[in-house]
This record gives structure tokens, C-alpha cells and sequence, in this order.
């Protein structure tokens, strides 16, 4: 056999980096966090501030889908109404698993100043969330903060195992 | 002992009263000051019952009967020739009166003019639809629908046009409660849940100024960034937030936490 001088203990022995499957998973589910474009009030200008040249989202990974099917994350933008409450559960579930929530704003968040009969008072009322950014609006800078919470967040995830519903309320 | 008088009638009391206020009325002047109103009012006459009629900040109100509001509609936009239809709706009186005033709003441009036509009805009266004669009514008259429960006859599609379809009550009467009744206050959970998952949610949160800093569970802890119900005790524990992983970046080998600077001047 042929004697070679490869020592593949060494840098540069071999291409190879050796990992967990959970750490590439994850790797790969948080740096392209596809989020559903779902701008409900002004929060969703922010949002789209957000992805725009100057805060650029892209960065992340994370890319705006008008679909709920090919989406990861939905950032929901803006005050939910009673009327629209349904058509948020419905979007929600037919996001692919894994999924996750942002609420943004006070509106998402609480109702926000919203105390009226026609507004819910939280999303999380109807779906679950993972993050809650405070603001009115929130500022691009805290939405990017928030999705790189988000990511920390998937990166601590257990990536093999299905995802446990989560509990609403 | 004070006299004791009844706190509970919410129709008759605003948010605030000052005992010694007293609204200030808007000075009316006989039509006859205006030759054109005045006109006006002398053609309606003969046709049409005239309740009242006054000018009011260089308007025509006039109060007419509402079985006559189609004709009356009518005649002002072909004879008259007030051609636009701005605003129509309804003001509840109903604790004062037990009435509804039903009001349109219409401008002349080329006598360049505006009057007002109001009429009252009960509140189970139904008014004619002027839609035939302004589009701009079929939407006026569903949202009198739906703000109101005012109904209107001879409508094309009389339909909520704001509030889900299958809503309950009429929010803008001055009965209905700001924070929504009990079906407004359960409507998404009854929904899309069901009426047994009442218990699981709870019900709505309606302070928002409220602080809890023992509550994890919810919004109390902003700017904290407990974990969610996490216990929280009076002598909160150091949780600096940290951008990366604790072991670093993954695939990233040569970054050396140590040494790298953060620059924290955004101006730099």
C-alpha cells in the first residue's frame, strides 16, 4: 500500500469538520428563517423597513414569503382584529412544522391601546409566540434583535425530535 | 343622608360631567334669511311635511317625516338639484328620546350649497334605501346597519359591512359597552375554539398598564428577558444577553472571544 503524508489529525488534513446533527439542523433552520409577510397595521412598515436595502434581512437569512407554506417564521405585524382572528389561526396552521411566532408591537403584544370591543387583546390568544418585541412601533433595529434572539433560541433547540405543541396561554 | 341615584345607567352618562356646564348651542336663523334656502323650503312645502326647518352655521336642516325620505331625497337631488350625497348615518338617542335621528348630509355644487334632512324613528323602524338614487348610500347604509341596527328596506345587499357577519349587537349605540359585551369579549376564543376552551385561555387582559414583576408568564417581565415561567424572586439573577452560542460560532474556529473588540460607538 502506498505510504502517503497525510496527517488527518491536523488543519488542513482533510475537509472535514466533524458536528452534532442537531447543531447542523439548526444551523441551517436559523440562518434562513423564511418569514410569511403578514404586516396587519403601521408595525408592518417596520417590518418591511426591516427587509428593505438599509436594515436588510437578507442578511439573516431570513427572506419574506407571501405563502404560509413555504414560511418559518411569522412576524405578526400590527393590530389584530376580531374579524381577522380566525384567518391568523388558519395561516398559522398551515405554516410547515418547525414554526415560530413573533408578536410585534403593543398591538400584537397586548391589544396595545386597542381596548376596544373589536380588537384581541394578544395574539397569543389565538396562536402560540415565541418572542414578544415591545414598541410602538417597534424600531428595525429591535426586529432584527428579536430574529436574532429567535435564532438563538432554535440554535438551544433539540433539532431530531418533532417539536412539541406548544401551549397556548 | 345623600340621596341616592342610580350609577348604572350608562346611556345617560359621558365620560364626564360637569354639573355646571352647559352646552353651548350653535345660534339658528330662520330660513327666510337666505332667499335660496328660503326657496328651497317654499318648493318643499307643497309636496312634503316640513317638521322643522332652520339654518344653522349657513346650512339648511330641515326635519322631515321618515316615510317620506326616499321622495324627499328624490326631490331635492331632480329638483333641487343637490346632486351629492357626503354623509348619511344615524345618532342614537335612544336614553333621551327613544329614538333614532337619521341624518343626510347633501351638497348643491352649483348653488354651491349644503342642507341637511333628518328624521327620527323608532327603533324598530325601518327606513327606504337610498341607494337607488346615490351609490354612495349602499355602503352608508350598511355600515347605519351595522353600527345602529338600524335597518333599511329595499337595500341590495344588507349586510354588515364592518363587523364579521355573524356578530352580535351593534357596537356604536351608546348601550353597547366599549370593552364589547360578552359575545364581543369571547368572539375569537368561541370561534375558533370552541366555548369549552374559555377556561384554558381565560379571559382578556384588559389593563395594559399592568405590572406584575412576578409573572413570567406574560409581559410583565419586559426588558428582563426571563425565560417563560421562570420563577422570579426579589434579588433577580445577572442575565446578560449574549448575541452567540456559548461555545462560539459554530464552523467558526479561528474567533477568539478574548480578543475580540466590540465596538460599541455607533457614530465611529
Amino acid at each position: 500500500m502506498a505510504q502517503h503524508k497525510v496527517n488527518f489529525t491536523q488543519d488542513g488534513g482533510l475537509p472535514v469538520a466533524l458536528t452534532t446533527i442537531d447543531k447542523v439542523v439548526n444551523w441551517g433552520r436559523s440562518n434562513s428563517l423564511w418569514a410569511l409577510t403578514y404586516g396587519l397595521a403601521c408595525c408592518g412598515i417596520e417590518m418591511m423597513a426591516s427587509g428593505a436595502s438599509r436594515y436588510d434581512f437578507d442578511r439573516f437569512g431570513t427572506i419574506f414569503r407571501a405563502s404560509p407554506r413555504q414560511a418559518d417564521v411569522m412576524i405578526v405585524a400590527g393590530t389584530l382584529t376580531k374579524k381577522h382572528a380566525e384567518f391568523i389561526k388558519r395561516l398559522y396552521d398551515q405554516m410547515t412544522e418547525p414554526r415560530w411566532v413573533i408578536s410585534m408591537g403593543s398591538c400584537a403584544n397586548t391589544g396595545g391601546m386597542f381596548n376596544t370591543y373589536a380588537t384581541v387583546q394578544g395574539c397569543d390568544r389565538i396562536i402560540p409566540v415565541d418572542l414578544y418585541l415591545p414598541g410602538c412601533a417597534p424600531r428595525p433595529e429591535t426586529l432584527q434583535y428579536g430574529v436574532m434572539l429567535l435564532q438563538k433560541k432554535i440554535r438551544a433547540q433539540k433539532a431530531g425530535r418533532a417539536q412539541k405543541p406548544k401551549r397556548l396561554m | 343622608m345623600r340621596a341616592y341615584k342610580p350609577k348604572d345607567d350608562v346611556q345617560k352618562k359621558p365620560y364626564y360631567t360637569d354639573r355646571f356646564w352647559v352646552a353651548p348651542q350653535v345660534p339658528k336663523q330662520d330660513v327666510s334669511t337666505d332667499e335660496v334656502f328660503a326657496a328651497d323650503l317654499a318648493a318643499l312645502k307643497e309636496k312634503f311635511e316640513v317638521l322643522d326647518a332652520y339654518i344653522q352655521v349657513e346650512q339648511m336642516v330641515v326635519y322631515i317625516k321618515p316615510e317620506d325620505n326616499f321622495e324627499v331625497i328624490k326631490f331635492f337631488k331632480e329638483e333641487l338639484t343637490y346632486d351629492q350625497l357626503s354623509e348619511m348615518s344615524a345618532i342614537d338617542w335612544l336614553a333621551q328620546r327613544g329614538e333614532f335621528e337619521i341624518f343626510y348630509q347633501m351638497l348643491s355644487m352649483n348653488k354651491r350649497k349644503r342642507v341637511r334632512i333628518k328624521m327620527y324613528i323608532k327603533e324598530d323602524q325601518a327606513i327606504e334605501s337610498v341607494e337607488k338614487l346615490f351609490r354612495s348610500a349602499d355602503w352608508s347604509e350598511r355600515e347605519m346597519y351595522d353600527m345602529f341596527g338600524v335597518k333599511v328596506n329595499n337595500h341590495p345587499f344588507m349586510k354588515r359591512i364592518l363587523m364579521p357577519y355573524d356578530w352580535q349587537g351593534f357596537p356604536l349605540r351608546k348601550t353597547y359597552p366599549l370593552e364589547g359585551d360578552e359575545f364581543a369579549q369571547w368572539y375569537e376564543v368561541d370561534k375558533i375554539y370552541g366555548k369549552e376552551a374559555r377556561d384554558i385561555i381565560g379571559p382578556e387582559l384588559r389593563d395594559t398598564a399592568r405590572i406584575d414583576r412576578y409573572d413570567s408568564e406574560r409581559f410583565a417581565r419586559l426588558g428582563h428577558e426571563v425565560p417563560r415561567g421562570a420563577p422570579v424572586t426579589d434579588n433577580d439573577p445577572e442575565n446578560p444577553q449574549e448575541y452567540q452560542e456559548e461555545s462560539g460560532v459554530f464552523m467558526i474556529k479561528k474567533l477568539k472571544k478574548e480578543s475580540s473588540v466590540i465596538v460599541d460607538d455607533p457614530q465611529r
